[in-house]
């Protein structure tokens, strides 16, 4: 037996030792408050941990910040060099509504932008489509031209400050629209950092925006990640997401799992291209949310790096360490805000935020406390922003790299959590990869089981929520909570420059582009970026294009689980 | 007599644009585990393909869940829609993120009962029970 393994058994000898004693004893005295502890995910917890329980880590897979396999980091200095980068997602209403906001939390010391939609931009929908309907600039703001587009980044130099857009079936677009905007201002594409969300597969599983079925959406992806990989070396052309997987009701466990399923999906389809994986792997970004339980989740972001860079270099052969470091973007759980007492959402977002700079987020957005009324008003905005300045400023947690790093229940808690991946991994694999078990609902299924078993732990209190099932305060009432305002006239204005720039364009030539663009799309082998940004520096709208390749692809209709 | 008979039928649905189905999956299954015969729509349907299928089902109860904010849009072209159809014995309710100033606009439109976040699962099957008992045998 080796030295560590001497030593994990004499503690596992002296645990035994301990629990037959001290334990036995003051639990004769003094029961615990429950039989049996888990974290929110599942994990049975134990009484307390010691060097016995990391004897099965290697070191190694501990490592070093900045060092394969990146358990404690993706650069070697963290935040000792620079802060997270604090991203608070905004829109509503029209370009110039959002313009206003972004200039507003720039002004409030934010350091990157992140753009919200509103439904119809999500789905590929002009602002004056019948499915439109009440939903234009409500929930994010609209964009169907160009002409929104430069409205939207007006006074905002684009070279400097990195801009992330929450986008998916019709991220290419958007994506498109950012080209011909920097291209319109002269800007240097290879300085433009960002990032396009651009993950459909786990809008299928979870978030549920979609325009065409699954195989020419994940070719849109790949297409975008090629276009990006050659042209614009420093944006992100993906963010593998597993917030929304995760707010849609799944464990933390399977937040990661389908995140890598469907990771692994995206670089299988971009390494048939040709391609090889270093070439694009360096810029491939994740999402994730920062749920309640502080230790799990810390576990979950370090557990996350490890399989991602395993992955990479064991499954896709990466030689470059900068395509084995995972990068993510992290928001505190938005369903975990209460309506019921709903300033207390401003000290469970902070927990939140504590845990995902302790995990290791590259940037982040905490919620606003009005989150379970509307979206966020500016006072909303500044607390949550002021919240994440506090830990990164006052707490001097962003002193020390990764310092949790070495704890005997992080460091077990994350192993577990890496060995929980791989095996559902595993079962994906098994079971005929990711794409098949997404046609089949398989990952919908899983989320929707967990989901409820949430809503049941929640009703009966065995899942805690203060002011729902705890501290009820039956005298609350919600008169005096101030509300984002909807302006009526939004839609109207919206779909007012809509026609002016479908007046003032060339019918003809966005016509013969149109046609273009379905050429390519039935080709495989071209890359849809291209034709699609001609498009939209030629005045085509987000609607002509979506409308367009229906008539190619048709579209995706659910067959819903429940 | 048909123990099916006295089965509550409800319909739940999903309208426009929104994709937040957590909420309307977790009232499908709560309300079949009570018992209840239990229709579920699916995403990003038009109000009258939702009012088509409350009718041919013949439903007690047509429940719509919306988290987009649209929702002063979408429960008076549900009403109307019914009413066209002369479909007014289903009875209306609604979920999701709604301000209580427009919770309450839409009850006096005819919408019978709103459910908010967090409404616990049983006060979700107590409340289609009791606003199907209040509208009677049809």
């Amino acid at each position: 037996m080796n030295e560590p393994a001497r030593d994990a058994a004499r503690w596992a000898q002296e645990v035994a030792e301990w629990e037959a004693d001290e334990v036995a004893k003051f639990l004769a005295r003094s029961p615990e408050r429950k039989a049996q502890f888990a974290t929110l995910g599942g994990f049975p917890l134990k009484r307390v941990y010691t060097p016995s329980d990391v004897a099965d880590t290697p070191p190694a897979d501990i490592g070093l910040p900045g060092r394969y396999p990146f358990t404690r980091g993706p650069y070697p200095t963290m935040y000792r060099g620079r802060i997270w980068t604090m991203r608070q997602i905004a829109g509503f209403g029209t370009a110039e509504d959002t313009n206003g906001r972004f200039k507003y939390l720039i002004a409030n010391g934010q350091t990157g932008l992140s753009t919200d939609f509103d439904m119809p931009t999500l789905m590929g929908y002009d602002s004056d489509h019948p499915m439109s309907e009440g939903e234009v600039g409500r929930e994010g703001v609209a964009i169907d031209t160009l002409a929104d587009m430069e409205a939207l980044f007006d006074g905002i130099d684009l070279e400097r400050i990195s801009v992330s857009m929450t986008i998916n079936p019709s991220a290419w677009i958007l994506l498109a629209m950012y080209v011909a905007l920097a291209r319109r201002r002269g800007l240097d594409l290879d300085k433009l950092s960002g990032t396009i969300q651009a993950d459909i597969l786990k809008e299928y599983q979870a978030q549920k925006e979609w325009i065409y079925p699954v195989a020419p959406s994940v070719r849109i992806v790949r297409d975008c990640i090629t276009y990006c990989a050659r042209h614009m070396k420093r944006y992100n052309p993906i963010n593998i997401s597993g917030y929304h997987v995760s707010e849609a009701g799944s464990s933390p466990l399977d937040e990661i799992a389908f995140t890598m399923c469907n990771l692994i999906a995206y670089v299988e389809q971009v390494t048939a291209t040709g391609m090889h994986v270093d070439e694009f792997a360096p810029r491939l970004a994740f999402f994730y949310v920062c749920q309640a339980d502080f230790f799990e989740e810390i576990a979950k972001f370090r557990a996350a790096r490890r399989v991602y860079a395993k992955i990479m270099k064991e499954r896709f052969g990466a030689r470059n360490p900068e395509s084995m470091r995972l990068r993510f973007h992290c928001q505190t759980a938005a369903a975990s805000l209460t309506r019921p007492q709903h300033k207390v959402n401003i000290v469970r977002t902070s927990l939140q935020a504590l845990a995902a700079v302790l995990g290791g987020a590259q940037s982040l957005h905490t919620n606003g406390m009005d989150e379970a009324f509307a979206i966020p008003t500016e006072e909303a905005m500044r607390i949550a922003l002021r919240t994440q300045q506090v830990v990164a400023e006052e707490s001097g947690v962003a002193s020390v790299v990764d310092p949790l790093g070495g704890s005997y229940f992080v460091e077990s808690l994350t192993t577990q959590y890496e060995k929980a991946i791989f095996a559902v991994i595993d079962e994906v694999d098994a079971k005929g990869g990711t794409v098949k078990l997404t046609e089949e609902g398989w990952f919908q299924r899983r989320i929707a089981d967990f989901a409820y078993e949430t809503a049941l732990k929640k009703a009966s209190g065995e899942k805690p929520v203060l002011g729902v099932n705890r501290y009820v305060d039956p005298h609350e009432t919600f008169d005096d909570v101030e509300l984002h305002p909807y302006d009526k006239s939004t839609a109207q204005r919206q779909i007012a420059r809509l026609n002016r720039v479908r007046a003032e364009r060339d019918g003809a030539k966005v016509a013969a582009l149109l046609e273009r663009l379905v050429e390519v799309a039935r080709d495989e082998t071209q890359n849809v970026m291209p034709v699609t940004i001609e498009l939209v520096a030629a005045g085509a709208s987000m609607g002509d294009v979506v409308e367009k390749l229906k008539g190619l692809w048709g579209t995706y209709r659910e067959r819903p689980v429940f | 007599m048909d123990p099916s008979a006295d089965r509550i039928r409800v319909l739940v649905a999903k309208v426009g644009l929104d994709g937040h189905d957590r909420g309307v999956k977790i009232v499908a299954r709560t309300l079949r585990d009570a018992g209840m015969d239990v229709i579920y729509t699916g995403l990003h349907r038009t109000p009258e393909e939702v009012v088509e299928a409350a009718v041919q089902e013949d439903v007690d109860v047509l429940g719509v869940s919306i988290l987009s904010g649209a929702h002063m849009t979408v429960f008076p072209r549900i009403l109307d829609a019914l009413r066209a159809r002369q479909a007014e014995d289903i009875v209306v309710v609604g979920g999701g993120v709604i301000p209580d100033d427009e919770a309450a606009a839409l009850k006096r439109l005819g919408v019978r009962e709103l459910m908010l976040q967090d409404t616990p699962p049983e006060a979700i099957v107590a409340m289609i029970r009791r606003v199907v008992a209040e509208r009677g045998a049809r």
